[in-house]
């Protein structure tokens, strides 16, 4: 090459383009996002963070729990339940068609988990076919139909992150619609936190946990914050906000451990950390209790 | 002269090591650069000290969670981010800029343009970097990686990078000849570059954010073309200037370099979007595939090194720790880093190692393995040049890289051996997560034992650097003192002297020698 103003334009193309790939054409497609409809219901989703959720947004940023969490749920794939919701009329058509099913049709595919009955019905099983393929679970449900029994599908993500716990479904562009910044984070030195405030509701184990997260949990590795917390003598009456600690983790005798403002923001953020609504983009059936 | 042989034999010492002509007096084209290289390179010596000691205190969680458990300023979250970002901008970017203006006036065969205007630009760089780095400490951060600064530090660096660039085009409008060396083109791809990505992510993420995850695509296309693909056009620029000067023998060769830059900046600028983040499914496919096409400019890479050193006397592997040396690891570094890299925008494998230590691990090697190593061997090669007089302990060059060589080979490799035995704990759903923390945690404590030896070895680094500029000050002093004792006699004074103090006092280049 032989001058300068051709490389300048070389590197202006090669930056160029890349620029409206991954800069314009995201502001273009995800800047104008809305809220999205939840899954059979009228609702929409998300609803912004109350106030000092957001403030605890930002004591997160400040003191960098992005670079420990990550807040993105992963997920590998769907399968399907199919659950008897009434065993009808005559429940030993129903048990039979259940093992012609499973005996005939697909051999390999059933994976029964948890094993539990629908009471009164002479054993039909209420989860006769789990974690199976869609296709099955129609073909499925239209014999239980067939025989009179009352039958439906539970969507269910799945992948090793949704069988920790960490979440329903993965995480989808709208669960960060109101954040600023945007904290995905990148390294799991921590667990995921996409769906703390669904796991870990407390908000007073929350407090604990920052102040010393040894106490809660042995052997973490997660530094406590302890300047988010104030330790002061006790004065004519203990503060309400007091923590109670172990005896290993208490405070001198005669102190007590309140939360500063900034702990309870915190601790407020980390509860509103819940993506549990069904998205077009991300079903799945609601239903918590399992036996 | 063949340019495509970019080998620049101007002063006939291509195959003397600089660092060997201890006496020589410096060129002027080499004198003109000494003020604006100085600022730039003992700040830059002075970040990589404490860029390291930051990341060790962020190592020190691992060892010890409650150890700055009062102290909000040390605590990890805080003092990660600001490690990295004190090597990067601390470091990398003025050590990277310094290199390249020399680069640049040798290879014009000029003095460098403009020379008072790098020297204020280089002191509001290091300004800026410390308002960041502060500012991170104090909770101050922006919360986007490789962007953390708050928006007073990113405008002083900002400035300050358009000076240099100022200076280095205006140097590169001097050169004698039309045709440009591969290392030209890398440089100055690299002066379009930062200010294109750096601008574009401040604006549309801190002064008038973007909504939603729009941020995140944005986020990581900056951080890719800066760790990635920036580091490498001047880190690679940096190289192919050196070894063909150092080995004696041309660039091996001028064609497939050109093809490295073509490949480089068109595919390169695509990665960095992962398949983990909630975009929609175009990006992540989009920057898988590049990262697939950017094997080829790395594996070319790898062949113009090795055919350009192999057979020559201290080539191949063979290494004593002199600059060569440096450059030879460095770009080795660079290849294996790149394929880590490749090798995490693959969805089969990045289902194991996401998420892991083996990110920072690809960052580690990126930054220090390769490019620090090979501008600390560019620094060791050409500072002599530019001062006029031999480093003080030419013995630590060596100590320094034997240092170096197994420090980021048992950090980034423990980090990243740790990461794999993370990621395979991860994914399996049935082992509990605390056993996945454990299993890095071995390789983190380790690997500490390796930041202490390429800490240790900035450390001589910067003595090299320091008692340099010692020396040049007070040599300067006594030509004053001279000068002022006796005003006629002021040829006693050397003319480069005379030049650096008429650059010092701040009158620029209307000296005449
Ligand atoms: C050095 C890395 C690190 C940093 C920084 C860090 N954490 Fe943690 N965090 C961990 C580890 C390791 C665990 C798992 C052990 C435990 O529960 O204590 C954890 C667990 C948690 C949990 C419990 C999650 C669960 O499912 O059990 C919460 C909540 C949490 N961290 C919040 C935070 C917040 C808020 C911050 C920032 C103020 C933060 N963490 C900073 C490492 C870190």
């Amino acid at each position: 090459m032989r001058n300068g103003v051709i490389v300048f334009i070389a590197a202006f193309i090669a930056l160029g383009v890349s620029w409206c790939g991954f800069v314009l054409a995201p502001v273009m497609q995800l800047g104008t996002e809305k809220q999205a409809a939840v899954l059979n219901s009228s609702d929409v989703y998300p609803i912004g963070r109350p106030g000092e959720a957001n403030q605890g947004l930002q004591v997160y940023r400040a003191n960098g729990c992005a670079a420990c969490h990550t807040e993105q749920v992963q997920q590998s794939g769907f399968a399907c339940d199919v659950m008897i919701t009434s065993a009808g009329t005559n429940p030993p058509a129903v048990i039979a068609a259940w093992w012609r099913m499973q005996t005939n049709f697909f051999p390999n595919e059933m994976t029964q988990r948890f094993y539990s009955v629908i009471p009164n019905s002479g054993g039909v099983p209420q989860f006769p076919f789990e974690r199976v393929r869609k296709e099955i679970a129609d073909i499925a449900v239209e014999s239980f139909q067939n025989v009179g029994a009352k039958a439906e599908i539970h969507i269910i993500a799945i992948g090793p992150d949704i069988e920790r716990g960490w979440g329903l479904r993965r995480s989808v562009a709208e669960d960060f619609l109101y954040d600023q910044p945007v904290q995905l984070g990148s390294l799991r030195a921590g667990p995921d936190l996409a769906n703390v405030g669904a796991r870990l509701p407390d908000a007073n184990w929350q407090l604990v946990h920052l102040y010393a997260p040894q106490a809660l949990v042995k052997n973490s590795t997660m530094p406590p914050f302890r300047f988010l917390f104030e330790v002061r003598k006790i004065g004519n009456a203990p503060s309400p906000d007091a923590l109670q600690f172990s005896k290993a983790f208490a405070p001198p005798a005669g102190c007590e451990v309140v939360p500063k403002p900034e702990a309870k923001q915190l601790a407020a953020y980390l509860s509103s950390l819940r993506a549990d609504a069904p998205l077009y983009e991300a079903p799945f059936t609601p239903i918590m209790t399992k036996p | 002269m063949n340019p495509k042989e970019n080998f620049d034999s101007n002063f006939g010492e291509a195959s003397v090591p600089a660092s060997r002509l201890v006496t020589s007096l410096a060129s002027p084209i080499d004198a003109s650069c000494r003020v604006p290289l100085l600022v730039l390179f003992s700040g830059a010596a002075l970040w990589l000290v404490v860029g390291l000691l930051l990341s060790l205190a962020a190592v020190m969680t691992f060892h010890k969670p409650d150890m700055f458990a009062d102290c909000p300023l040390l605590t990890y979250g805080r003092v990660q981010p600001a490690a990295n970002d004190a090597l990067l901008y601390g470091f990398c970017i003025p050590a990277g800029l310094g290199v390249m203006l020399w680069i640049f006036a040798r290879l014009s065969r000029a003095e460098l343009a403009l020379p008072l205007v790098p020297v204020v630009a280089a002191n509001l760089w290091h300004f800026g970097v410390l308002v960041g780095v502060v500012a991170i400490l104090l909770g101050d951060s922006t919360g986007f990686v490789w962007l953390e600064f708050p928006r007073g530090g990113s405008a002083l660096l900002f400035a300050a990078f358009l000076l240099i660039a100022i200076s280095a085009v205006a140097t590169f409008g001097q050169r004698r000849e039309c045709e440009l060396y591969p290392s030209h083109w890398f440089l100055l791809a690299a002066l379009l570059w930062f200010p294109w990505i750096y601008s574009t992510a401040n604006l549309f993420l801190v002064a008038w954010p973007v909504r939603g995850v729009a941020q995140v695509a944005i986020n990581s296309w900056f951080a890719t073309n800066l760790i990635f693909v920036w580091l490498a056009l001047v880190g690679l620029g940096t190289a192919f200037y050196f070894l063909p000067k150092l080995a004696g023998r041309p660039l091996q060769t001028y064609y497939l370099a050109l093809f490295v830059f073509w490949t480089l900046i068109l595919f390169g600028s695509w990665m960095g979007i992962t398949v983990s983040a909630p975009l929609p499914a175009w990006m992540s496919a989009a920057s898988s595939v590049a990262a697939a096409l950017t094997l080829v400019p790395v594996l070319a890479v790898a062949i113009i090194t090795f055919k350009t050193v192999r057979g020559v006397p201290h080539g191949g592997i063979s290494c004593k720790g002199e600059p060569f040396c440096y450059i030879k690891f460095g770009t080795a570094a660079f290849v294996l880093s790149a394929l880590m890299l490749i090798a995490e925008a693959c969805p089969q494998i990045s289902r194991v190692i996401g998420f892991t230590w083996f990110g920072p691990a690809q960052v580690q090697l990126q930054i220090l393995g390769f490019f620090t190593v090979v501008m600390s061997g560019a620094i060791h090669e050409l500072l002599p040049c530019v001062m006029g007089f031999g480093l003080p302990f030419p013995k630590l060059v060596r100590l320094q890289h034997w240092l170096f060589m197994p420090g980021i080979v048992l950090w980034a490799g423990s980090l990243a051996v740790g990461g794999v035995a993370q990621g395979m704990k991860l994914g399996n759903p049935q082992t509990a997560f605390a056993d996945s923390t454990a299993a890095a945690l071995m390789f983190l404590r380790v690997g500490t034992t390796g930041l202490l030896f390429i800490l240790l070895g900035s450390l001589l680094f910067a003595t090299n650097i320091f008692i340099m500029t010692l020396k040049w000050k007070l040599a300067l002093f006594k030509s004053l003192l001279a000068a002022f004792k006796a005003p006629l006699a002021t040829p006693s004074a050397s003319a480069s002297l005379r030049r650096d103090r008429a650059v010092a006092e701040g009158k620029g280049g209307e000296v005449k020698p």
